[in-house]
């Protein structure tokens, strides 16, 4: 696994910020609802492949719900 | 610095130097008359002191320099009179809110509204009953000499630091712009540690301080009132007065500031013709010398309060005595400039009343 | 063998406490660019931060600093204050376009026209966002507000007032600048602004300000993804981003 996002889903407001600025598309609003109310996002497990590890998402988003890790193998792009 | 043993100077130079004195370096200020003495000597001399000068854009600004300074733990002044008080009044309760210690001056003048330049004491209300938003209490301190502007002055940031809290000096256009001989002193000890343990510093390994006076959680306003109360009451210890030729007198005379010390020569007089008439004047409206004015009444003396207002402190007397005695009232009308003599009448007409 | 690395790397300074603000509001990203700039230069245990009256009242309880509620517009004052009595430390005010742009507008234009060398990060969102979504002095023309029904009318109510180009206008600023957190690339270009804001502030070259538009998704009855297309439609038009002044642009010129 390249890259890996993790949502604080306690955390999430389900504003949808980070859904847009994903250049793969691949974040997208889940069916669950946290201890909120809000529905929050998700991407799911066969999607994460496509994570480039960019971190727009985390950059966008208002409530600091993202982290985003990278393999450091990867880091060094060819290598 | 030698200081020379006697100065002839203004009661606003008196409270400058002063506040000078008790190591003042934040100065906030803003052009209004009979006050301007204090900006235009602290102009130069707090900068000359190491200070801080600044002519602010409005007395509402002035007032909140004086509490962001003061939330610091740096000793700092504000001054102004009467309509610019007024406007100081919003900082004033932030400050008691959240327990900020600063001084404010009040060179006060007549009013209400733009009212005149001259001398009065219409401010007592604004000062001692609170002035602006919600429950809380400035300490209060009257001169009633030039001398008196000076020592209240250094007095007066003691109290703020050791109450952290505001404290007002209540003088008028009478003390402010009189000059008398002032023996200048400058006080030996001073906590170099003062305001460390609360002070806006920068939180280094600590938590962080929050200077704040908005409670919002269950509980915490009440907590927060509760809190402020007791420490009014313990201020309560603070109470100072003068009492002149009280002892054997039937009527107290009760005036504070430039008024009680024009009464004393009044009172002087009337003693010269055999009047057993006495002085009482409190040197701190809040706290109020309540129980040196009951235990006066208790022992059967009758009481005028004279004010040069339209009656302020005479409902403070009231209070005081009711369950013993009542107080006659005589109204300085605001806007004239009395003398002794302007008081033999009323004095006169309460001691055969 | 690969180890994994964490790329988000939130500041410490940010406390990990969930904010009271609306679902897409900008204000926690406008608070993250502060708490960035202080860390990356160093600055947090020499700061005190001034709130103001607004949204952002409970700032302190989502930056670890010192820390003063000021009334309401009265920040740059209560920021002056502290500035005079503790000439060493990094001092900002964090305020709204109704605390700064109306009933503050004496404090904020002095202070910055006195030059005093403190910071002030200006969240623009257009309304009043606390009280309910009133009328602000930033509110665009025909916007329709709680007290402005019928869409804010230029003949009763003049338009929309633009700080960042007034407080360029003044002689004690050092650096004044537009910013808005709608996009990444715009992101990117307030993180450097707030950063350079703090930077001129330790070099002593007066007063900085950033000025940030920001959504109100709930006042402006919007999702927070029309909010926030909102900015690039219809705010940036009006407020143009950009650099109004910088004193040391000026002088490599």
């Amino acid at each position: 696994m390249p890259s890996r996002v993790e949502f604080r889903e306690d955390r999430c407001k389900g504003c949808l910020l980070c859904t847009e600025v994903c250049p793969t598309g691949i974040i997208q609003q889940s069916s669950r609802f946290n201890q909120k109310g809000y529905k929050v996002v998700e991407i799911t497990a066969e999607m994460m492949s496509e994570c480039k590890g960019c971190a727009f998402c985390a950059m966008m988003c208002p409530d600091f719900v993202i982290n985003v890790f990278k393999s450091e193998s990867e880091k060094g792009g060819a290598a | 610095m030698s200081q020379p043993d006697r100065i002839f100077i203004k009661g606003n130079e008196a409270i400058a130097r002063g506040a000078l004195a008790a190591g003042a370096k934040c100065f906030f200020g803003y052009p209004i008359t009979p006050q301007n003495d204090i900006p235009e000597f602290m102009s130069q001399a707090i900068v000359d002191a190491g200070g801080q000068f600044v002519q602010a854009e409005s007395e509402v600004a002035a007032a909140n320099m004086l509490l962001g300074a003061a939330a610091c733990g740096i000793r700092s002044l504000t001054s102004s009179s009467s309509p610019g008080i007024s406007l100081k009044q919003e900082a004033l309760s932030y400050m008691a809110g959240s327990e900020v210690p600063g001084v404010i001056v009040n060179v006060s003048r007549g009013g209400p509204g733009l009212g005149d330049i001259g001398p009065s004491q219409a401010d007592y209300f604004q000062s001692v009953k609170g002035g602006g938003h919600g429950d809380y209490k400035l300490l209060v301190l009257a001169p009633g000499t030039v001398q008196e502007a000076y020592d209240l002055t250094i007095k007066a940031f003691d109290l703020a630091f050791k109450y952290r809290n505001p404290v007002m000096i209540l003088a008028d256009a009478i003390i402010g712009q009189m000059k008398e001989p002032v023996v200048p002193w400058t006080p030996e000890h001073r906590d170099p540690n003062e305001g460390r343990t609360w002070g806006l510093v920068g939180a280094k390994d600590r938590a962080p301080r929050l200077v704040k006076s908005l409670f919002l959680e269950d509980g915490a306003l009440a907590g927060q009132n509760l809190k402020l109360q007791a420490k009014y009451k313990r201020m309560q210890s603070e109470v100072d007065q003068e009492l002149f030729l009280t002892d054997d007198a039937e009527l107290i005379v009760v005036a504070f500031g430039s008024i009680g010390r024009i009464v004393k020569s009044t009172v002087r007089k009337l003693r010269a013709q055999g009047k057993k008439v006495g002085l009482v004047r409190p040197i701190t409206l809040f706290p109020f010398p309540a129980d040196v004015l009951l235990g006066l009444a208790k022992q059967g003396k009758r009481f005028i309060t004279i004010e040069h207002n339209m009656g302020q402190m005479v409902e403070d007397v009231r209070l005081a005595i009711r369950t013993v005695a009542d107080s006659d009232f005589y109204a300085q009308l605001p806007g004239t400039l009395p003398t002794p003599d302007d008081f033999e009448e009323p004095i006169l007409k309460a001691l055969e009343g | 063998m690969t180890q994994e690395l964490r790329v988000t790397n939130y500041p410490q300074v940010l406390t990990d406490r969930p904010t009271h603000y609306c679902p897409g509001c900008h204000h926690g990203t406008a608070h993250r660019l502060v708490a960035e700039a202080l860390t990356d230069l160093g600055l947090v245990e020499n700061t005190i931060l001034v709130g103001s009256i607004g949204c952002s009242v409970f700032i302190y309880n989502y930056l670890s600093l010192d820390a003063i509620e000021s009334p309401h517009g009265r920040a740059p004052a209560v920021a002056t204050g502290i500035k005079r009595a503790r000439p060493d430390k990094i001092v900002f005010t964090y305020q709204g376009d109704g605390d700064l742009a109306s009933i503050g507008m004496a404090e904020i234009m002095h202070c910055a026209n006195r030059g005093e060398n403190i910071t002030t990060i200006f969240v623009n969102n257009t309304v009043y966002g606390m009280t309910g979504g009133q009328m602000a002095p930033t509110t665009l023309v025909g916007q329709k507000t709680t007290t402005s029904p019928s869409g804010r009318s230029q003949e009763d109510t003049g338009s929309a007032i633009r700080m960042t180009e007034i407080i360029a206008s003044l002689g004690g600023v050092a650096y004044a600048e537009r910013v808005a957190v709608n996009t990444i690339k715009n992101i990117k270009k307030a993180q450097k602004a707030v950063r350079k804001a703090f930077e001129y502030q330790v070099k002593g070259l007066g007063f900085s300000f950033v000025e940030v538009l920001a959504t109100c998704p709930t006042n402006w009855h919007m999702t927070p993804l029309a909010a926030n297309k909102r900015i690039e439609t219809e705010m940036i038009p009006y407020f143009p981003l950009g650099t109004y002044k910088d004193v040391l642009a000026k002088e490599e010129k």
